[in-house]
């Protein structure tokens, strides 16, 4: 039965893998710098270490949006969330997995009457409009940095190719790690509440409920990478944007760091304590940072060949994606509720950052612990205030 | 693994460069010999060609075939195995012009001796150019643009070389029969077309080089 529930996001994980996977390695598989096994084994193995390890920053700013508290709703707002993915694609509309999920969390939100946390959704959005833009600006620094140190390197055609399969791997590898730190809250970050797993302790080593909810997530992207991503691979690789091996190596790191940036919970921490403004650590769209990357470069290039429609169609995408995902949700609820009478909220009472209730529910519980965890995350400002508060 | 093979490639890529230009010293020197009427070191430089032509050959199949097999520089492959084609059409020109001497047995009157050694050797002079601009373009595509240049010098030096030399060959009174300024002209104009191949190199060479600038 639970994983009949997990099913909407493990689902969720295999559409993210097959499409995704193509952001990090479609021009190095498409144009055959790297054959699609190692791509695939890379992808995988990266993916998961980097949801297990890396994965559950970003998982968090979603609970913030709204901690969907019973495993029915959950799972309805992962399967709405892919169905909603899996329906645009087949229209062709401009989709991406973590607009997605964000309008099913508020269609959730809406459905149980859980007010939505404004701050964390304009954080979030506000996160989709400015990652394509440092993407872009990543690209056009690392492409000037590149074209730099080819001048003065000087390698032969030969040499080049050798390094930049290497350099595809590896920042391929890093690439696919991000992903997987990154948008493993896509996937699982709805079950983070309502987690059925208990926590494995062997010797001093834990691991969490939460690491293996990511890592059942991860091995579905795996299996999503391993099973369908040949063929997006191939189209990204040849028909959609015509890249030089060198450039599309300059797309994937900017793509790989700009997922890292909203990803890495250290590199938040370490950038807070040096009072440095960190990002948010919010799931972005790997396509649309490939697309924010390809234009650095395009701009750098005189401004040639840059498609203002798609541009268009991306912005586009940040409104109908989540408004189309939350209808979707709020109608699936209540099929779910109305018809086979499954439990998808449950009635809790409003818990604040100064109001922690004990209640012995174990799911309950989890969403409290969850809450309580949060504090970890809040600046010096917002622990003072909790502290006058107790 | 992926080094070992890529420097084995490189290093008969270059080994064909030297063959390129090996067949245009060979050629050069097979002329003066014709021309000076050695003939026993002119049938010794033909058979070199022809042996550095059969060599050439066999060494652009199994470059080509490693590129394809081992799926090495998928990106820049077509070009590479252009680039060793056209090339190869230099050898070839080289080596039939030069048997075409031996079968033909042209009468060239010793007053244009001067003018078909400079002919050969300017074509030859793009030839060494364009086997620089090759060697250039897989070290440092950037800079190709220098040496590509002085290609198209030496092709229009034996445009204008072969075209005088054409000139003075229909104009000349003491040979009397057309079939013989006919078949002088086709001499002029299949030493001039060593050069105009190098031409077609370097045009080429020009657009891999752009493709390369990242």
């Amino acid at each position: 039965m639970i994983l009949l529930f997990l099913s909407g996001g493990l689902f969720l994980g295999w559409s993210l893998g097959a499409n995704d996977a193509a952001n990090i390695f479609g021009t190095a598989v498409g144009t055959k710098m790297v054959k699609f096994r190692t791509a695939a084994l890379v992808a995988s193995v990266f993916v998961i270490l980097g949801a297990v390890i890396s994965g559950a920053g970003a998982s968090h700013t979603l609970g913030k949006l709204g901690a969907v508290n019973a495993i029915g709703g959950a799972f309805m707002v992962a399967l709405s969330a892919a169905f909603t993915v899996f329906w645009m694609t087949k229209l062709h509309l401009p989709v991406s997995t973590s607009q997605a999920v964000v309008g099913a969390i508020v269609g959730w939100n809406f459905f149980s009457k859980t007010q939505t946390d404004y701050n964390s959704l304009i954080k979030i959005v506000g996160t989709w409009v400015f990652s394509p833009i440092l993407a872009a600006v990543f690209s056009a620094l690392l492409y000037i940095l590149l074209k730099k140190i080819l001048k003065v390197w000087k390698l032969s055609v030969f040499r080049l190719d050798v390094y930049t399969r290497i350099a595809l791997i590896v920042v391929g590898a890093f690439g696919a790690y991000s992903l997987g730190a990154n948008n493993i809250a896509n996937v699982m970050g709805v079950f983070v509440p309502v987690s059925p797993f208990p926590d494995i302790v062997i010797g001093n080593f834990t691991i969490s409920s939460v690491q293996q909810l990511f890592f059942l997530g991860a091995i579905a992207i795996s299996i999503g990478v391993f099973t369908y991503s040949y063929k997006v691979m191939k189209t990204v690789g040849t028909g959609v944007v015509k890249l030089t091996p060198q450039s599309a190596l300059v797309v994937v790191l900017a793509e790989s760091l700009v997922l890292f940036l909203f990803a890495s919970k250290s590199l938040h921490d370490f950038l807070i304590s040096h009072h440095l403004p960190a990002l948010p650590l919010v799931p972005v769209s790997s396509s649309q940072l490939v697309v924010g990357a390809v234009l650095g470069i395009g701009i750098i290039q005189g401004g040639r060949n840059i498609q203002f429609k798609t541009l268009g169609k991306i912005a586009s995408g940040w409104v109908t994606t989540p408004i189309i995902a939350a209808l979707i949700t709020f109608v699936a609820l209540f099929f779910l509720k109305n018809t086979f009478d499954i439990e998808v909220y449950k009635e809790t009472p409003a818990v604040t950052q100064n109001e922690i209730t004990i209640n012995n529910d174990s799911s309950l519980h989890k969403v409290h612990e969850y809450k309580i965890n949060e504090f970890c995350y809040l600046d010096d400002y917002s622990k003072n205030k909790m502290g006058e508060y107790k | 693994m992926l080094f070992k093979k890529t420097k084995s490639l490189e290093e008969k890529f270059n080994k064909f460069l030297n063959l390129t230009s090996e067949s245009a010293m060979i050629f050069f020197e097979g002329v003066k010999c014709y021309l000076h009427k050695e003939n026993e070191e002119f049938e010794n430089y033909l058979a070199k060609l022809i042996k550095l032509e059969q060599t050439a050959d066999a060494l652009r199949r199994e470059i080509e075939t490693v590129l394809y097999e081992k799926t090495l520089l998928p990106e820049a492959r077509g070009d590479i195995f252009e680039l060793l084609e056209d090339l190869d059409d230099v050898i070839n020109q080289t080596e039939e012009t030069l048997l075409e001497f031996s079968i033909e047995i042209p009468q060239i009157p010793e007053k244009y001796n001067e003018h078909f050694t400079k002919l050969t050797e300017y074509s030859i002079n793009a030839v060494n150019q364009v086997v620089k601009a090759s060697r250039k373009f897989v070290q440092d595509p950037a800079n190709v643009e220098h040496n590509i240049h002085k290609v198209y010098f030496w092709e229009k030096e034996a445009d204008r070389q072969s075209e005088k030399l054409k000139r003075e060959i229909f104009r000349d009174e003491s040979i009397d029969k057309v079939s013989r300024r006919f078949h002088l002209r086709y001499f002029a104009l299949h030493i001039d077309m060593v050069a105009d191949l190098a031409e077609d190199v370097a045009d080429k060479l020009t657009i891999y080089a752009i493709k390369r600038s990242i």
